[in-house]
């Protein structure tokens, strides 16, 4: 049967809309891309002349290595410490009834809600009280209460998806609730952990508005390290830079999905 | 522990369930009750099963038969009453430490371990040195005929496989009971029937007490030693297949186990003999079940398809009817009459005539007469119910 002229036209016009969309998803980052390799010392698109030169000064320059370390270091201590707790409360969550739980669920996912700058000014405030203002602890603890939900929710999720009965055989089969835990659920949690870390790790790498009031000249991170540059220049480094860190991060998460993700590794039976 | 292999050595002599000593049981439930919320699952059930003996909890969904199995396994603990296992106490004993072999519905098989580790996996939390280990996974997986798959993950292996991952898994660290979840259920028709031989067989072999829940009275049947049937929540009666087919206990189990039609009748005491009256034919029912109805009184009898065969001349008609519908089922034909004076719905005639068709076609009226004396009559209801 004949497609009529209009179905044909609206099949044409959903094609160009969801092209649209695309491309404007991705437009900043390609437009921040080009500009990066533009020779002038000036952030424009599209570039006239091109050059690698921008990526070099962006890597000598000193604020962003140590930001860039200081950046490491945060993300690391604070994804690690929110995997911890949040999978304890994830487990407390799903396994058990208790008085209070929802109360306490929504207090761990309250930073949420609660802007970002509000968390930070609230940190900012309280470290500044006894003296801690100036070091990497403040940070830390401020990271892990931002990226706290997303690990819990991670968890939360595969410990759902996670048939209980394989805990039941398992006891069945002679192993004490230590050893269920040690052989059975954390093993079959292994993707979630995993998942919720390196998504812990990603958004406190990126993390810039409760930074900002957090970090000293000492502990800034590298997106702190990259306003106070825009602030004073506006040469295409800033782009060079950008560009690293979205090959950085989508390699990656390109790397983890095909370890862990996949199933592969973890042999995560397939649904059927 | 006794080793599997040197079980097997003895397989001619295939152990029958040891006779009925109380002490001799191997599992014992003495009034025990579980309740949810508000909802009773079981209650005040009693029950022993025998040493070696595979013991079915037969009943549709929501009878508690599952509950009963997870208080053994001490999935759930009993509100009240006593389980014990051995001649133990063990509602305070947790899953681990019972010495049970499970075998799920859905086999939970672990999908991050190889077939040798999963089977393997009891006799590690037991610390069972490597070579016994290796020695003991090995015959546990040669006695369900699975070899050469050890390296393998759960879902490279087709169900059936699976299931006897699932049993050797269970088997391997010999347990005092063997609990057995549905395990059919998710198997074709074909596997279905072919893996319940074999689960039987090696049942049989190692003589292995055996607790087996399902809610299909045909496997129940075929497989068991004894039966419990289960509804709302209690035990409504205990017995080998036989007893429980020919000689059930209440209305319940002689429509839940096997075909049987109502039919209404008449009560009739005659010199302490019990017999109920149906068209003309007069047949002996057990009176047990009749204590409390008088002679006169309207009784539902139920008749087993089996049972019912077409009069010949000069034989006492139980029903007359009319032929409404045939089923041919190659080895016999599954005749429907409509009789609605003593019956609500179909009546459910079995003919091993392969001529059944012709000669009762649609529409004819014929005469039924009830062979055998394996009838049983019940309190008729007040409105009489369709089977």
């Amino acid at each position: 049967m004949a497609r009529s002229t209009f179905q044909r036209m609206l099949g044409i016009a959903g094609t160009l809309a969801v092209l649209a969309i695309l491309g404007f998803v991705i437009l900043p980052a390609a437009v921040v891309t080009l500009a990066a390799f533009n020779d002038k010392a000036i952030l424009a698109f599209p570039p006239e002349t091109w050059s690698w030169r921008w990526f070099a000064k962006a890597l000598a320059y000193d604020d962003f290595r140590s930001g860039c370390r200081n950046s490491l270091i945060v993300a690391s201590w604070a994804s690690s410490i929110a995997l911890l707790v949040g999978t304890a409360f994830a487990l407390a969550l799903d396994r058990y009834a208790f008085p209070l739980k929802h109360t306490i669920e929504a207090v761990l996912l309250s930073s949420l809600v609660v802007p970002h700058f509000t968390i930070g000014l609230g940190f900012l405030i309280l470290a500044a009280q006894i003296g801690w203002a100036r070091g990497f602890t403040v940070v830390v603890a401020c990271h892990v209460v931002l990226v706290l939900p997303f690990v819990l929710r991670s968890v939360y999720v595969s410990l759902r998806n996670l048939d209980q009965r394989l805990e039941l055989a398992a006891a069945s089969l002679g192993a004490s609730p230590a050893r269920v835990l040690g052989t059975i659920t954390l093993p079959l949690l292994l993707p979630g952990l995993v998942g919720g870390w390196l998504l812990a790790a990603i958004l406190s790498f990126n993390e810039f508005t409760a930074s900002l009031f957090v970090t000293a000249q000492r502990t800034q991170t590298l997106p702190v390290a990259m306003y106070n540059y825009v602030r004073e220049y506006a040469d295409p480094s800033m782009a060079a830079l950008s560009v690293m860190y979205i090959v950085a991060t989508a390699t990656l998460l390109t790397v983890a999905n095909a370890y862990l993700g996949l199933g592969k590794v973890l042999n995560v039976e397939p649904r059927r | 522990m006794s080793s599997l292999a040197a079980e097997r050595r003895s397989e001619g002599c295939s152990r029958a369930p040891a006779p009925a000593g109380f002490d001799d049981a191997a599992v014992r439930l003495l009034g025990a009750s579980k309740r949810f919320g508000e909802i009773t699952a079981l209650e005040d059930a009693r029950l022993s099963i025998r040493r070696g003996e595979l013991m079915t909890l037969l009943g549709p969904s929501g009878c508690g038969k599952t509950t009963l199995l997870n208080l053994v396994a001490g999935f759930h603990v009993a509100d009240s009453g006593e389980i014990e296992i051995d001649g133990k106490l063990v509602n305070d004993i947790p899953t681990y430490k019972r010495e049970i072999g499970m075998m799920f519905q859905s086999y939970a098989l672990f999908p991050h371990m190889s077939i040798a580790d999963n089977v393997g996996y009891g006799l590690r939390m037991r610390g069972i040195a490597k070579p016994d280990l290796k020695r003991r996974v090995a015959e546990a997986l040669s006695l369900v005929r699975l070899t050469g798959v050890e390296e393998r993950r759960p879902h490279q292996l087709s169900g059936g496989q699976q299931q006897r991952v699932a049993l050797a898994r269970a088997l391997v660290i010999s347990p005092k009971v063997l609990l057995l979840d549905e395990p059919f259920s998710a198997l074709d028709r074909n596997l279905r029937a072919s893996m319940q031989i074999e689960i039987k067989e090696i049942q049989r072999q190692i003589g292995v007490t055996t607790i087996f829940v399902t809610h299909d009275q045909g496997e129940a049947l075929s497989l068991s030693d004894r039966i419990a049937v289960m509804f709302e929540g209690r035990i409504r009666q205990v017995g080998t297949p036989d007893e429980i087919y020919r000689r059930p206990a209440d209305r319940f189990v002689a429509s839940f186990v096997g075909d049987v039609n109502v039919l209404r009748g008449r009560l009739d005491r005659v010199d302490g003999q019990t017999i109920v009256t149906l068209g003309a034919a007069r047949i002996s029912v057990p009176r047990e079940p009749l204590a409390r109805v008088q002679s006169g009184d309207r009784v539902d009898i139920f008749v087993r398809p089996e049972q019912l065969r077409f009069a010949n001349a000069g034989e006492p008609i139980a029903v007359e009817g009319t032929v409404a519908a045939h089923i041919y089922q190659g080895g016999y034909v599954n005749l429907y009459l409509e009789a609605p004076e003593v019956c609500t719905s179909r009546i459910l005639v079995r003919s091993l005539e392969p001529d059944a068709i012709n000669r009762w076609p649609t529409g004819a009226r014929v005469g039924v007469s009830i062979a055998g004396s394996d009838a049983m009559a019940f309190e008729a209801e007040p409105a009489p119910q369709s089977v």
